[in-house]
């Protein structure tokens, strides 16, 4: 029996391969589109160049390269405790768009209010209506036992059609020739900027304090010991005498929370006002960011940035090669499909005898 | 005569453990070939080549002197080899006749199905209902389904693991008649077990296995349980006997009057359980599994908040709302049946699984960070203290062996000093000289007073260790029978539902 | 309220329902041998733009069809090796195929939405629907194979020890979801629409998932759950001709509203849904060799 590939349970979880498989992932990534590119009759090179390097070529770029990395960021860090517990919470976009209706509800109901309270309350209430969004599906699973997945998505619907419900009826903007979408904020409901001329704004000040409580607490303490233990084994969590269904609110509040906290930093930072399409699948793009990241705050810091460089990357292909920008999302897809297939390299040793 | 089956240089490698080193041997046609060897010797694995489930990494097989090559089960059937599960190869919520149907290489209809079925059923005295679930049958009848499921294929060679495991005493013995009547009526039969009696009452030879090499090839008849003890282990194993004695009087638990009411039909309900449980007294449950086993463990760890009637006391305290933090908390131990992913999570170090269990104890938690220092050094004191043979704390809980885990769950559990230690299983599928260790530690620990109950269904481990020993037959408990003075054929009895 | 009006709702039903039937039918079988394909909305998107922009560049029914159910086994048949032979999580293959889904048809029908065409007439594949439930549910309960689906979804270990491909049958359960899941997006830009723009499934695979939970695994179910579920939605229309005043976003919101109450209602009763859901869904096959 000549030349068979030999596939082998690995004797030791390998940490190295771990955190270098999302590096593989990209680079086949690359490799696979690549091909795209050729199909629609573009140079590859030329291609990447305007996806990848160009829009980061200057402060601009870099600047809107954090502006999007910022809420996924967020986003996959609260998305990071559910993953770690098992809890599939895929409905971050409806609880971003719920962060938003709250937090931006405040900001239009005191919109003649120039107090330095109007942007922290703002973000309080961002933070509260995601949570509250996530609540529900939390409720429903520990109480009546319904898949998460299915309900946070469904929630996710609703909560586009309330938003679009606001922006058309009771918010809109008077002075807004009929469209949908509301008068903007009062100034001192507006994000502060990083620096004069660029959108970079405050939140990535947030995205960095999360990461680092994030990684206190899945290290270091008994709480992120639990959502590990839950995680690996339901039934060894209730060995421990953990509450689980505890653990399942917690998680989700703490993913809604942040979910709600991006939508809320959208609209009063880059946006200013409320209208339909708050995010481009940001909820949605964040479970990217999270696997990618490795559920590691770290990780998902650097994800977030990559993944972000694929929207840029998509405008700009947009503008330029005059290609959809929704090749961004095939991008994602993709880097999700080779990291998951790039596992396999964790799990087992492959050679060839 | 030729020989039916010949194992020639059988070599097969798994992560961190040979299973076979150049096994070789015969067996002869319309004989019982036993295979003994304790756990982890190899002699599932050799099998399971044989039946096409595992490919071995060298080495081949001889059916009626052809060179075979068996790449699944389908071509072992096709050569006449089938096998008997330990942990049975059925479909729970199927009933006994699609069962039946999916066992067969041959299409078949319903109506020849059940004449088949019947003429077996009646040559050698099974009971089927084809068409009740699998989920409904007890584990006896469950393995009549499996055998009846073999012999519709017309086998040449029949292979039984450790078939005995789940069986009552009244049960091994109907089995055994049935498995010589099926060799006088030509089958071959390989027996695997690790029980010696079994091995001396049933085959004409045997084949000892030890650390995946063969160790000997006898016939039966010249051989004593204790020569094929200690050719199996390769050394002489001193029996541990409980000394039959209590020094203390009070009562640690009673539980009275206690019966669950769950819809599940893949529950037993637990039927007005009454037993007390005196300070440093081991007390053992024995039962064929299936019997309410798994629901009195819940019952009393109350992981899932099953529901029941009547009362727990523990120490004068009524623990019935206790959650299991609150219950460990007030200095109860749990070892449950399943190591890897219930009592231990197998991804995670040897440190992190003290704080698996502990994590109610204040030492091991600075607020609500943890404390790995003191953690650490608990880990390191199980590891010593409790004979683990692991580099270190940081080596992950599944890269263990099922020994050496189980001597770290028990070791993690007695060193946090309980009053009661509840254990299910204990030695299940481990090593004898951990067997040894482990209950010779938890005799040791009843003298200092401690109290003790094990669920098991191994009876021989209940007998060794044991004060008293009570039997679970569907969910309700048989009165308690002291070790000392006590009746097998009673026990035997008790396990069949005959309680008087 | 006169005869033909009651006819029309029914129609109606009957035209917007269908692709609900197919694509809940196809994850059925699948979830049956015990993978759960949580891509549908991405095989369905895949389905509705493959065919309708072949419809577009040869005005062939049939080559759009073809390459319709082409996409389909393509794009479930790499979940299928990510899934069985990488052994990855199920849930986030799932949701990779349904983002990569969501780009690759936006990307693809980006310069044909708007385009006009002739659609196919509903018929067809509504009376294909009520025969594919019909067939479906005779060979998972009545031949061979399909008591090997089951068995495979219902315990793949004993499978496996009994001699049964389980890779391979899951292999074919999965194509047979991916299929079904294109032909409904066929049916939805082909037939129902008829045009395509860019997200139109809507969050239809995502009903169609929790259909298969509401029929507790049962074809005859699904098909009856599907029809409520479509009644339902197109209630919210008439309520709203009928003169009842809310929003029209309210309306809009009703059927995932809908499906969400059903899922709890459903759901609620754990040991009924323990007892039908088969034991091995979502759980990893590793095959020991």
């Amino acid at each position: 029996m000549a030349y068979l590939i030999s596939i082998k349970l690995r004797e030791d979880y390998s940490n190295f391969i771990f955190y270098l498989s999302p590096l593989v992932a990209v680079f086949l990534t690359l490799f696979f589109g690549s091909f795209i590119f050729l199909i629609l009759d573009l140079s590859p090179i030329e291609s990447f160049k305007i996806f990848f390097i160009s829009p980061i070529s200057n402060s601009y770029g870099i600047s809107e390269l954090f502006v999007k990395a910022t809420p996924l960021a967020i986003i996959a860090l609260g998305l990071s405790y559910c993953f770690k517990n098992n809890i599939y919470n895929i409905g971050a976009e409806g609880q971003l768009t719920m962060g938003a209706i709250f937090g931006g509800g405040i900001g239009l109901l005191f919109n003649n209010s120039s107090s330095i309270l109007l942007l922290p309350s703002m973000i309080l209430f961002g933070a509260i209506g995601g949570a509250f969004w996530a609540t529900i599906p939390a409720l429903l699973k520990t109480k009546f036992n319904t898949n998460e997945i299915l309900t946070s998505l469904m929630l996710t619907y609703v909560a586009l059609f309330i938003l679009d419900y606001f922006v058309v009826g009771p918010w809109k903007d008077p002075d807004g020739y009929g469209l949908p979408k509301s008068m903007p904020f009062p100034e001192s409901g507006r994000l502060p900027v990083l620096f004069d001329g660029l959108r970079i704004h405050i939140g990535v000040y947030f995205a960095i304090i999360i990461c680092f409580i994030s990684y206190i607490v899945f290290n270091k303490t008994l709480f992120g010991f639990k959502l590990r233990v839950s995680g690996f084994s339901s039934k060894a969590s209730q060995y421990a005498g953990f509450k689980y269904k505890n653990l399942i609110f917690y998680t989700f509040i703490i993913s809604g929370a942040c979910a709600g906290l991006a939508g809320l930093f959208e609209v009063s930072g880059p946006i200013g006002l409320l209208y339909r399409d708050i995010s481009p699948n940001y909820g949605f793009t964040a479970i990217i960011v999270a696997f990618l990241g490795r559920l590691n705050p770290i990780g998902i810091i650097l994800s977030s940035l990559l993944i972000a460089l694929t929207y840029l990357g998509a405008e700009d292909a947009q503008l330029f090669l005059k290609i959809p920008s929704a090749v961004g999302f095939v991008f994602q897809g993709l880097v999700l499909f080779f990291l998951l297939g790039t596992d396999f390299l964790n799990k087992y040793r492959i050679s060839i005898k | 005569m030729q020989p039916i089956v010949e194992f020639q240089n059988i070599n097969k490698e798994y992560p961190g453990v040979v299973a076979n080193n150049n096994v070789s041997f015969k067996i002869k046609r319309q004989t019982i070939h036993a295979i003994l060897g304790e756990n982890g010797a190899g002699k599932s694995t050799l099998v399971k080549i044989l039946y096409g489930h595992v490919k071995p990494d060298k080495g081949q097989i001889i059916i009626n002197s052809d060179l075979a090559t068996i790449n699944s089960p389908t071509t072992a059937q096709s050569l006449g080899i089938n096998m008997v599960f330990q942990h049975f190869s059925l479909f729970e919520s199927l009933t006994v006749a699609e069962n039946l149907i999916l066992g067969m290489s041959e299409k078949i209809s319903l109506s020849k199905l059940k004449s088949k079925s019947e003429t077996i059923c009646n040559k050698y005295g099974f009971n089927l209902n084809l068409n009740s679930p699998i989920s409904a049958l007890s584990v006896g009848q469950r393995q009549s389904v499996e055998i009846v499921r073999s012999l519709l294929n017309n086998p040449e060679i029949l292979i039984m693991d450790e078939p005995t495991s789940v069986l009552t005493p009244e049960e091994i013995k109907k089995l055994f008649k049935i498995i010589k009547k099926l060799v006088a009526d030509g089958l071959t039969v390989i027996f695997i077990s690790h029980k010696l009696d079994e091995i001396i009452n049933l085959s004409d030879h045997v084949t000892i296995m030890r650390n995946g090499k063969v160790v000997s090839n006898l016939t039966t008849k010249n051989e004593d349980p204790e020569s094929l003890g200690y050719k199996m282990l390769g050394y002489k194993v001193s029996k541990t006997k409980q000394i039959n004695n209590i020094n203390y009087s009070e009562d640690v638990l009673s539980l009275n009057n206690l019966s669950s009411y769950s819809q599940d039909p893949f529950t037993t309900n637990l039927n007005k359980i009454n037993f007390k449980l005196k300070k440093g007294q081991i007390f053992g449950i024995a039962g064929v599994a299936g019997n309410g086993q798994k629901e009195l463990m819940e019952v009393l760890l109350n992981e899932n908040d099953l529901e029941f009637n009547g009362n727990i006391i523990f120490k004068n305290i009524n623990i019935n709302k206790l959650s299991t933090f609150q219950r460990k908390s007030l200095s109860i131990s749990y070892v449950t049946e399943q190591r890897l992913g219930h009592s231990a999570v197998p991804e995670m170090s040897l440190s992190e699984n003290i704080l698996l269990s502990m994590n109610h104890k204040t030492e091991f938690k600075r607020g609500d960070f943890i404390n790995f220092d003191t953690i650490n050094s608990y880990a390191n004191d199980v590891i010593k203290n409790f004979n683990v043979d692991t580099p270190s704390f940081n080596v992950k809980a599944g890269k263990l062996s099922g020994g050496n885990l189980q001597k770290f769950i028990i070791g993690r559990e007695i060193m946090s000093n309980p009053e009661l230690l509840i254990l299910s299983q204990p030695t299940w599928g481990i090593d004898a000289g951990s067997e040894a260790f482990i209950k010779k530690s938890l005799i040791e620990l009843s003298q200092r007073g401690v109290s003790i109950i094990i669920i098991s269904h191994d009876l021989d481990e209940l007998l060794e260790v044991c004060h008293n020993i009570s039997v679970l037959y569907e969910g309700s408990l048989s009165k308690s029978l002291n070790v000392e003075n006590i009746d097998i054929s009673k026990l035997g009895k008790y396990m069949g539902g005959l309680f008087d | 309220m006169n005869l033909d009006l009651i006819i029309g709702i029914l129609n109606i039903v009957l035209i917007s329902t269908t692709p609900l039937v197919l694509a809940g039918i196809g994850e059925l079988v699948t979830e049956k041998s015990g993978v759960l394909n949580l891509g549908l909305e991405g095989l369905m998107l895949m389905g509705a733009v493959t065919g309708f922009v072949t419809l577009v560049l040869t005005g062939n029914y049939f080559f759009s069809l073809f390459f319709s159910i082409i996409s389909g086994i393509i794009l479930s048949g790499i979940f299928a090796f990510l899934v069985l032979n990488l052994m990855t999580n199920q849930i986030a293959t799932g949701l990779a195929l349904t983002i990569f889904g969501i780009g690759l048809s936006a990307m693809i029908g980006k310069n044909f939405s708007g385009t006009p065409i002739d659609g196919l007439s509903p018929y067809y594949l509504i009376i294909f629907s009520f025969l594919l439930v019909f067939f479906v549910s005779y060979f998972l309960s009545k031949t061979k194979s399909g008591l090997i689906v089951r068995a495979v979804g219902e315990n793949h270990n004993s499978a496996y020890a009994l001699g049964y491909n389980v890779i391979k049958t899951r292999y074919l359960t999965i194509i047979f979801g991916g299929v079904m899941s294109s032909l409904a997006g066929f049916y939805i830009s082909v037939c129902y629409a008829p045009m395509w723009q860019e997200g139109m499934i809507a969050g239809r695979g995502w009903i169609a998932l929790a259909l298969v939970v509401f029929a507790t695994w049962k074809p005859w179910r699904l098909l009856v759950g599907a029809y409520i579920f479509g009644g339902v939605a197109i209630m919210q229309m008439n309520l709203q001709a009928f003169g009842v005043k809310l929003p029209g976003q309210f309306f809009n919101m009703m059927p995932y509203l809908a499906t969400l109450i059903v899922l709890v209602f459903i759901s609620s009763n754990k040991i009924r849904l323990k007892l039908s859901a088969p034991s091995c869904l979502n759980i990893p096959y590793e095959k020991n060799s």
